[in-house]
């Protein structure tokens, strides 16, 4: 068995020699987890902008339960969007289970709960500063909570940062709907998984120094947004 | 005389258990200024807020002037709340809101930022501006919307006073083009400076509304005769 530090080193060299097979798995990675938080944006932002400003009777409820949310476990996403997209499920016709399509799928709907609460939050921050400023311009409650968006963007950009670093570092939904395919659904996270299985240490701690230097940077650049923004910093309290 | 351009008719507002405003009486005409003065929580901000359409009556009846366009209404607040864009971009987005066409979007607001004097920072971003500047922003937003009725809750309260001075005579630019004006203060020599008719408020009612000049020199009733003199309305 190699030593960790044979394997960090064969792993280094994995990195710098451009290992096809490492680069096209953190390629699908980047892509997977890149268009879901696209697609989770949309339906987050959206999700969390109405419940900033709606009022209606059970919206107290519908925020517990997107609050609840912000804890679920990708397994369970994973275990619920593979009962959906199964041969069995509802969706089952699509035929997508065990694709790229069924791990965006996934991992949006395991982002969109965080994307909506935080941005929720940061909606009715910005309401209490300028809420009555905006009403007396004119603005209905949506438009408002869209201008707040754009007023508070540097701390959306850091909630989907956040967002991001949460996707690509899942492992449970993407095994379960993506199966872990060789040169179709493998990622890293699932990769490290069977690679460590296999005793391969240094494909899964390249693969690791990877994922790992993917979420230092996405953490970098929130960091950046909280130094420009006072707004992404009270965002994340 | 012109007819009034919004009338009060025995208003009141309630918040939960709290009566802010109780039964208030009030006629604005076109091009009038009207100074509201009262101690902290006589409900000089709800009834701007009244004015504005902001929140409504519990009882009682809001009119604005009937037929033709509805006139337009806008407010500036004490802290006055500009958008994380440019000082052009905060006017921009108020007209976007009002509805009007790009260009003349464009053209209003590089109107009213000359009318300001802030021309000169348009590209700036808008909170890097001072106090002083904001509030004048915040004017030239107001003045962007050309509105017929504008009301100003406590506009330099947190001013200083070349600031102060400032935002004043753009007030009184303002007023000058026939807006009518509401604006609540402490400061009774603004009242006199900047008003034509001062009304006083207590505990939610509307205890005396009389022009500038025999605000000042008349018998008021109790309540409004102890807020000149400075006393506690409690002690």
């Amino acid at each position: 068995m190699n030593t960790i530090a044979d394997s960090l080193g064969l792993a280094a060299g994995l990195i710098v020699s451009f290992d096809a097979a490492l680069w096209r798995i953190v390629g699908l990675s980047l892509r997977v987890s890149g268009t879901a938080c696209v697609l989770g944006a949309i339906a987050g932002l959206l999700l969390g902008t109405w419940l900033a400003v709606a009022r209606f009777r059970g919206l107290g409820v519908l925020v517990w339960a997107l609050n609840t949310l912000l804890a679920l476990p990708s397994v369970v996403v994973g275990l619920l969007v593979y009962l959906l997209l199964s041969r069995a499920g509802p969706l089952g016709p699509l035929g997508i289970l065990f694709t790229p399509t069924a791990m965006v799928i996934a991992q949006s709907i395991l982002v969109v709960p965080l994307i909506a609460a935080l941005s929720r939050r940061l909606v009715l921050d910005a309401l209490r500063d300028g809420g009555d400023q905006l009403q007396s311009m004119g603005a209905t409650p949506l438009q408002a909570g869209a201008v707040l968006l754009v007023h508070g963007r540097f701390a959306v950009l850091t909630i989907l940062l956040t967002a991001f670093g949460r996707a690509i570092a899942e492992v449970g939904a993407v095994m379960i709907v993506g199966g872990n395919i060789d040169g179709v659904t493998r990622v890293m996270t699932t990769a490290i998984a069977l690679e460590t299985s296999k005793g391969d240490l240094p494909l899964a701690l390249a693969l690791g120094i990877v994922l790992l230097g993917v979420v230092g940077l996405v953490n970098l650049a929130v960091g950046a947004m909280q130094l420009r923004s006072p707004l992404a910093r009270e965002a994340l309290v | 005389m012109s007819p009034p351009l919004l009338v009060l008719a025995d208003a009141s507002v309630r918040f939960g258990t709290v009566e802010a405003l109780r039964g208030v009486n009030l006629k604005l005409r076109r091009g009038e200024r009207l100074a509201l003065v009262g101690a902290n929580g006589s409900g000089k901000t709800t009834l701007l807020r009244l004015l504005h359409g902001l929140v409504s009556c519990s009882s009682g009846a809001r009119v604005m002037q009937g037929g033709g366009a509805a006139p337009v209404v806008a407010m500036l607040f004490q802290r006055p709340f500009v958008l994380s864009l440019s000082v052009r971009q905060n006017l921009i987005v108020a007209l976007w809101l009002r509805g009007l066409p790009r260009a003349e979007r464009s053209a209003r607001a590089a109107d009213a930022l000359h009318r300001v004097g802030l021309e000169g920072l348009a590209a700036r971003p808008a909170r890097e501006l001072s106090g002083g500047q904001q509030q004048r922003l915040a004017l030239a937003r107001a003045w962007a919307l050309r509105p017929d009725l504008l009301l100003l809750d406590e506009p330099t309260a947190s001013l200083d006073p070349s600031a102060k001075r400032e935002v004043e005579s753009l007030i009184e630019a303002i007023a000058a083009e026939g807006v009518t004006l509401v604006m609540s203060t402490h400061n009774l020599g603004q009242a006199k400076r900047l008003a034509g008719r001062v009304a006083c408020l207590e505990a939610g009612r509307l205890v005396v509304d009389l022009p500038v000049a025999e605000f000042f020199t008349s018998t008021l009733p109790p309540a409004a005769a102890q807020f000149l003199k400075g006393e506690l309305p409690w002690a």
